[in-house]
């Protein structure tokens, strides 16, 4: 069976060209950068290399960067490093920032939670109207992953400077999607990953913002200007910076081709979010009276890798909280699917998506009892 | 759509994972397919350690999807945990309020596993689906309707739980298992290299994995924010004569000795329980003792109905032993008066009466009050 992938906003295969980078250092270059001699030498410059065309991609200065092993991590040492006695952040955010901010709620300190309208784009006003004089972070997403939704970021920062707050936004799904530049954001602190954008997994940085003070949360060795301690992952430094020389930004037609397909062919579907700030690969589409989990089965059954909701520990699809957190009652959040192109993807292969798709939806809607209207 | 695709609901249990094995081996197309049913980490007060019988706990998940991995078979979780909710968990405490003892297990099968889940087995294109039931379908040559009988293994017969399965249902569902002993499951098992071979039976209701039911339903109430206070009241003899007190009726079913705490000479029994008054009344053995009752919302399987009265064996309790009664038509077509030859033990409310001919499954109701 033919095997297509668009669930890019989960992961992406490693390219060629980073696995050119990648594979002789993970080979060759096995020393320890903290080392002294040759073999530490070499490491340190693969690192370096790395950490220099990542920060070349963030429009950043390479001593900015704290490498460490991932989005998840570089959310959890922004939003616990900068040890914040109030946090705003909204209820659109990954589960990285959110979980996060209910252990710091755990602790005993106060954290608000901005509401989202329908559009999935976070009101930089609302924003203002939660700070307090003893906010310390704000924490705002720039793309949602699940509904692409581009916040904006720079006004939010703005907003947060002027009443001098740290402003920190997760930026996993907006990397390698959409231009990003940390000057022009304004932000202090900024979160990315390299799976995302084609490497492998396990390696991120967080940009954090010159003068801006941060305690570190593993403790050990001096690495990373003490920031984050642990030998560093040479190779995956080096996949990373490989990964940021190598982003091409998707102009959305592919995207475009299948949102054009399904609705034309497929009565009674909208598409959830914002239609104009959005990141060019991703739509979420919600098609009225079936089951998403079972559409979801139904296309990786035909080969086709597409995804619903968030999976909890068992594997098991929960509603996602970012479509009931834009109002979309529990049932239509539960008719959703996210759909997330990337570089693998053909218009062939969207063609075919579509089809698939239109096949799989009519026969759930021939059984579905919630939808009598199809019948 | 895959033709002849076959969804296998998998527990992560031997008999399922046999399943999935010997049916890959007759060379079906299979889904693997296991249902989130219940989300373990609610109620910890009443989880138990132990091994086995925990229902969609994450070692079951675990199991099923390295035996699906073992086979070679497409395999996915299914969030079922909101209907599981609805549909069994509270009637299960609404019975037991109301001063019957509940079957969850069917109320699983009938509204979860045989409804919903097949559905959704049909939506993603499996038109039949196969569990690790012991029980028997087959269909009659000349009027074509389905039958059931029960399993060759006569001490894994399942089919007391599966009263309520419509024509249509048993239309789409293999139970590949109900010609087989259980060691001889165990052998496929181990002949098939499943990584569960070894797996212990669950014993218990899935999702009170200590088979403390009254301790399930106190933490419920205590998560729903419910007084379970509001339950208690007097244990009474048979007279109205005030013995002791209880901590609620849902602590009691018909038959029950333990937990009495009563200082007596002679062994008294739970002989019903009175949700109106929320008392619980006791006596001797005797009147546990029943020889009629009414059974409803009768679901027939092997006949169409009964015109007129028929005799049958009828078993009340999953471990009841079938005993000779009289089934008799009312003039309502879905209950049915059971008298039995000899007069039964304990006959409860809320439990299934299932109709038997012998190996032959006729149908079931519900025992009324």
């Amino acid at each position: 069976m033919d095997r297509f992938y668009f669930d890019h906003n989960a992961t992406t295969a490693v390219s060629q060209e980073v696995l050119a980078v990648y594979l002789p250092v993970l080979l060759e270059v096995y020393g320890n950068a903290s080392s002294i001699h040759h073999h530490g030498q070499i490491a340190k410059q693969k690192l370096e290399t790395g950490r220099r065309q990542t920060a070349e991609l963030l429009g950043c200065a390479a001593k900015e960067l704290v490498i460490l092993s991932g989005g998840t991590e570089a959310n959890n040492l922004a939003i616990f490093g900068t040890r914040p006695r109030h946090v705003v952040t909204t209820r659109i955010e990954h589960p990285a920032v959110l979980n996060t901010c209910a252990q710091l709620e755990r602790e005993g300190i106060e954290v608000t939670y901005v509401p989202v309208g329908p559009s999935g784009v976070v009101d930089p006003e609302e924003v203002r109207r939660a700070l307090r004089p003893d906010t310390g972070l704000v924490s705002v997403m720039h793309v949602n992953n699940e509904i692409g939704t581009i916040q904006p970021v720079a006004e939010i920062a703005a907003i947060a400077r002027a009443a001098g707050v740290l402003m920190h936004s997760d930026g996993v799904q907006a990397a390698g999607r959409i231009p990003v530049n940390m000057n022009e954001l304004g932000v202090d602190l900024y979160s990315i990953s390299a799976h995302k954008m084609y490497a492998p997994k396990g390696i991120g940085a967080l940009y954090v913002r010159k003068g801006t003070a941060l305690a570190p949360m593993l403790h050990g060795g001096r690495h990373e200007q003490q920031r984050r301690a642990g030998t560093e992952n040479v190779p995956g430094a080096a996949a990373l910076g490989a990964a940021c020389t190598a982003v091409k930004f998707a102009d959305g037609s592919l995207r475009d081709q299948l949102e054009r397909g399904v609705l034309e062919r497929i009565a009674d579907v909208t598409v959830n979010g914002d239609l104009r700030f959005r990141a060019p690969n991703t739509t979420n589409l919600c098609f009225d009276g079936i089951e998403g989990e079972s559409l979801v089965i139904a296309l990786d059954l035909k080969g086709f890798a597409v995804s619903t909701g968030s999976a909890c520990s068992s594997g098991a699809v929960e509603p996602s909280h970012v479509l009931t957190a834009i109002g979309l009652p529990a049932q239509k959040a539960k008719s959703s699917l996210r759909f997330s192109l990337g570089r693998s993807n053909t218009p062939e292969q969207v063609d075919r998506l579509i089809e698939a798709i239109c096949s799989s939806v009519a026969h759930l809607r021939r059984l579905s009892p919630m939808c009598v209207s199809h019948v | 759509m895959s033709e002849n695709l076959l969804a296998v609901a998998m527990s992560g249990g031997v008999d399922s994972s046999v399943v999935a094995g010997l049916m890959h081996r007759r060379g079906r197309k299979i889904v693997g397919l296991t249902m989130q049913l219940w989300n373990q980490r609610r109620l910890p007060e009443v989880q138990s350690d132990a091994a086995t019988g925990r229902c969609c706990s994450l070692d079951d998940v675990y199991d099923a999807r390295m035996v699906a991995q073992h086979i070679g078979i497409p395999y996915y979780v299914v969030n079922f945990e909101d209907r599981f909710e609805e549909q069994v968990v509270k009637p299960f405490v609404n019975e037991y309020l109301a001063g019957r003892t509940p079957i969850p297990c069917t109320l699983c099968n009938n509204f979860i596993k045989f409804d919903e889940f097949l559905e959704m087995a049909a939506g993603v294109g499996a038109e039949q689906m196969a569990t690790g039931h012991y029980a028997q379908i087959t269909q009659h040559p000349e009027t074509g309707r389905y039958e059931m009988r029960k399993s060759v293994d006569t001490t894994k017969d399942q089919t007391y739980f599966l009263f309520g399965l419509k024509q249509d249902q048993m239309a789409r569902t293999l139970f590949p298992l109900g010609g087989f002993n259980k060691t001889e499951v165990r052998a496929l098992a181990h002949e098939l290299g499943l990584p569960t071979a070894d797996k212990g039976d669950s014993q218990e209701i899935c999702f009170v994995p200590n088979g403390d039911y009254a301790a399930f339903i106190d933490a419920y109430f205590k998560e729903q924010g419910i007084d379970t206070g509001a339950t208690r009241g007097e244990i009474v003899n048979q007279e109205g004569r005030v013995l002791g007190e209880h901590a609620g009726v849902h602590h009691f079913t018909l038959g029950q000795r333990r937990g009495l705490r009563l200082s007596v000479p002679e062994p008294l029994y739970v002989i019903s329980t009175e949700p109106a008054t929320q008392r619980v009344v006791v006596g001797g053995n005797d009147g546990l003792l029943k020889a009629s009752f009414f059974a409803h919302d009768v679901n027939w399987i092997s006949i169409p109905g009964i015109p007129a009265p028929l005799r049958a064996q009828v078993r009340i309790r999953n471990k009841h032993i079938p005993a000779a009664a009289t089934l008799t038509p009312t003039s309502d077509a879905r209950r049915v008066n059971v008298h039995f030859d000899e007069p039964q033990r304990a006959v409860t409310p809320g439990q299934g009466a299932v109709f038997y001919d012998g190996e032959l499954v006729l149908g079931g109701g519900w025992i009324e009050n």
